[in-house]
């Protein structure tokens, strides 16, 4: 890995890597079990205990099962952050990096690689929370064509989550220090209109965190599929602020990556 | 030296320590302060409309969710000190104070009033950061007296299902198995709504819920209104009166198991 360009062995070399992000999250029931069962616990307290919620005038549904079940998806990509962040600063805990650095292995292949095993397990996630759902007794008001937009939008945002994660990986090196991560994304989470539609939140302040908080646009991207059917700026919003998460925390991880191969 | 007195000085010096510590590095104090001034603010803050709903006749949202949030730190302050104490046995420092103390109760004992000096200090936080932000009392000086003591039946209870829990797997890798049980008591109480306007399953579980006794006493409290109050100190007492045998016999283990 001796530059961070893109070299002509890179679909072989991202590959390898993801095969072997694949593999080592398969071999961790650690990393897919709880992203799998919190959300939906918290999905089926919120939709029973905040049920009473759309008797509020304005509610946007009836169902408050169906208007809690982008919160599963966006907390499972918040898991993605660890995911892929901790793995990568395992890596350079362990001396993996060193030693993948004396190979000719490119930057981005490591980067790509490393985001796929965050996809499959976006991909677990996405169809358990839509199944769990649906059982459950919600539907998708866009209908069956609304359900690949639905997994498209999710994984978008894992993969823009997930590096956010590779990118303190690479700045700091530290297991602890993207586990410190996990907090300040569930706070972003919280803060958002993720459990209550932004026009009903009462308190003005919370209102405009939660107006500036780009989650609360990633979960109403989901939510409009699931609840409205088809929401054109809803969409445009959530499509556009998982994509700009995205090109600003890979480049911020390219960036570090790219520092880290200069100390290494 | 009394044996008393030594088991006084063990507890004081294991207290000290675990304080020196938060002293020395005050982001140890941050997850324990930091999370329920967050819940606060995203569940009063952000379902304040909830309190509008037909059937919610609690006089105000914030304090209704106030008081959930101080059993909340409650009881995550008396789980959170297992960390403590998983640490210390990966490093093998809980091993020696053991072979150090006459009885070993007292260590434990010991982080027990470490713990309750960090909790005393996140609910002032808490309560101060809701009195600023507008909440409102309505009961009187006994009436918070009574929500205090019941935090602290809640953080003993909590504390000693901790201290069995890390003395039986003696390592921090066991904290979810601590955090799990207790999230899932915590949440399947009337967190959001009063018990009347919850639906679904949640209804059910929340009725044999021994949690639901304790927040719902505990805001009758707030309200000025106590209601069900010797019930919820029975639940708690009786929680932790179970629990210290818990504790007792995870200690058992743990010197058994040298």
């Amino acid at each position: 890995m001796s530059d961070v360009t893109v070299s002509a062995a890179f679909p072989q070399q991202a590959r390898y890597l993801a095969w072997r992000s694949v593999i080592r999250t398969m071999r961790q029931p650690i990393v897919i079990v709880p992203p799998l069962v919190f959300p939906l616990f918290l999905l089926a307290i919120n939709s029973s205990g905040l049920g009473a919620a759309t008797d509020i005038p304005g509610f946007p549904t009836t169902s408050y099962l169906a208007f809690a079940l982008a919160f599963p998806f966006m907390q499972g990509a918040i898991f993605s952050t660890n995911t892929a962040g901790t793995n990568v600063a395992q890596d350079i805990d362990t001396g993996f990096f060193n030693r993948l650095s004396l190979t000719p292995m490119s930057g981005p292949s490591l980067l790509v690689g490393q985001l796929t095993g965050v996809l499959l397990i976006g991909t677990l996630q996405a169809v358990a929370f839509l199944a769990a759902g649906l059982a459950a007794g919600a539907s998708i008001a866009a209908g069956p064509l609304g359900v690949p937009v639905l997994f498209a939008l999710s994984l978008l945002i894992a993969a823009a989550f997930g590096a956010i994660g590779l990118f303190a990986a690479l700045r700091t090196g530290s297991s602890e220090a993207v586990q410190g991560l996990f907090p300040l994304m569930f706070i972003l989470l919280f803060l958002s209109s993720a459990t209550m539609p932004r026009d009903l939140i009462a308190h003005e302040w919370y209102r405009t965190v939660a107006t500036i908080n780009p989650v609360s646009y990633l979960i109403e991207g989901l939510r409009s599929l699931i609840i409205t059917g088809w929401d054109a700026e809803a969409l445009a919003l959530g499509f556009g602020a998982a994509a700009a998460i995205f090109v600003v925390a890979l480049v911020g991880a390219t960036l570090a990556l790219r520092e880290r191969m200069v100390r290494t | 030296m009394s044996r008393r007195s030594r088991y006084l000085s063990v507890v004081r010096t294991v207290a000290w320590r675990n304080l020196h510590m938060v002293v020395r590095a005050p982001a140890l104090l941050l997850p324990p302060l930091v999370f329920p001034l967050f819940f606060y603010m995203a569940f009063a803050g952000g379902l304040s409309s909830v309190g509008e709903l037909p059937g919610f006749s609690y006089y105000n949202y914030d304090a209704f969710q106030f008081v959930f949030v101080l059993l909340q730190s409650a009881a995550f302050g008396g789980v959170f000190i297992g960390f403590s104490i998983g640490a210390d046995f990966d490093s093998g420092f809980t091993r020696r104070l053991f072979l150090a103390a006459g009885d070993r109760s007292a260590v434990i004992a010991g982080f027990g009033v470490a713990a309750i000096v960090r909790a005393a200090l996140v609910w002032a936080v808490v309560f101060a950061v809701a009195l600023a932000t507008g909440m409102k009392i309505g009961g009187d000086g006994v009436d918070l007296l009574g929500l205090l003591a019941l935090a602290v039946v809640v953080f003993i209870a909590a504390f000693l299902f901790a201290a069995g829990m890390m003395t039986r797997l003696r390592t921090l890798q066991a904290a979810p198995a601590m955090q799990l049980p207790l999230f899932m008591i915590l949440m399947t109480a009337p967190v959001y709504v009063p018990r009347g306007l919850l639906q679904g399953w949640i209804a059910s579980v929340s009725q044999v819920n021994p949690f639901t006794a304790i927040i719902e006493a505990g805001r009758s409290l707030m309200a000025g209104g106590p209601f069900h109050v010797l019930l919820a100190f029975a639940c708690g007492a009786g929680l932790a009166a179970l629990l210290s045998i818990f504790a007792l016999r995870g200690l058992r283990k743990a010197e058994a198991a040298g």
